[in-house]
């Protein structure tokens, strides 16, 4: 069964929404009720693809849902632009592949601190991608 | 102005990073840095994160650079307070900032960048 519990859209337009997009991260991850570490996974990689979607999409936005509250809370985030598109994701996806000015691990560390990761891209429409992650329960002796 | 105070003290350059800065701010704080490095010819730059609670690629990415940069100006820069939930995330985004050196407290920092008595400090690999 899935609920939702709580969903914000945040507009990406400038770099003080990429700071609004951390909070609204940060908020869905306390909703959660995800642990410190995994806040702090959330939060940056939600920076990293908000600083994608505005440096290489021109803007777009993101959608931060939190899920199953009660049996298995889960925070799905979805950034969307309207931009030139990745021609070659796999290349966009290694380490070290930048076009701009960041050090080249926005997609590739993102989908590591992520449980789940999906892109969709296609030239000249733009790009979409989604991550989830999942409260961890640490399982008993 | 990038808004982050750099305070003077006996040779070093106290930064203590206060808020969750722009990324336009950063690249002015990297330059406002530089220059108080060459204006006050300090020999350590102490970089307090302890207040942020996250660091991404961009900011990690400018703290590296600050080290490289001012260590071409003869000062070595320590980043301390790094909280363990923002080192674990680094690690696992894939940033070891190797080069970058780092202590745990302000205290600390200060240890490292204060002169060493006796002979002279040998060059660090």
């Amino acid at each position: 069964m899935t609920r939702a519990a709580s969903t914000s859209t945040v507009a990406i337009h400038d770099e003080y929404d990429i700071v609004h997009v951390r909070h609204a991260a940060r908020e869905a991850a306390s909703t959660a009720g995800f642990s410190l570490v995994q806040q702090t996974k959330l939060v940056t990689a939600a920076s990293e693809l908000a600083r994608n979607a505005l440096v290489y999409g021109g803007g777009g936005q993101a959608e931060i849902v939190v899920e199953n509250l009660g049996s298995n809370p889960t925070v799905r985030m979805t950034f969307t632009d309207k931009g030139p598109g990745i021609p070659d994701i796999d290349a966009a996806m290694a380490d070290g592949f930048t076009t701009g000015s960041g050090l080249g691990l926005g997609l590739g560390g993102a989908k590591r601190l992520a449980d789940h990761f999906r892109i969709e891209s296609e030239p000249g429409r733009g790009t979409m991608v989604e991550i989830s992650m999942s409260v961890r329960r640490i399982a008993g002796p | 102005m990038a808004g982050v105070p750099i305070v003077s003290l006996n040779g070093v350059l106290l930064v203590t990073i206060q808020e969750e800065l722009l990324d336009q701010s950063v690249a002015e704080f990297e330059q406002e840095l530089t220059e108080k490095v060459v204006e006050t010819r300090a020999r350590g730059v102490l970089i307090d994160v302890s207040v942020l609670d996250i660091i991404d690629s961009f900011l990690a990415r400018t703290l590296h650079d600050i080290a490289a940069i001012t260590s071409l100006m003869a000062a070595r820069t320590v980043v301390v307070g790094m909280r363990p939930a923002v080192a674990i995330t680094l690690v696992e985004l894939g940033l070891t900032l190797p080069g970058l050196e780092t202590a745990l407290s302000v205290e600390e920092g200060l240890s490292l960048l204060s002169p060493a008595p006796g002979p002279a400090r040998t060059a660090r690999p």
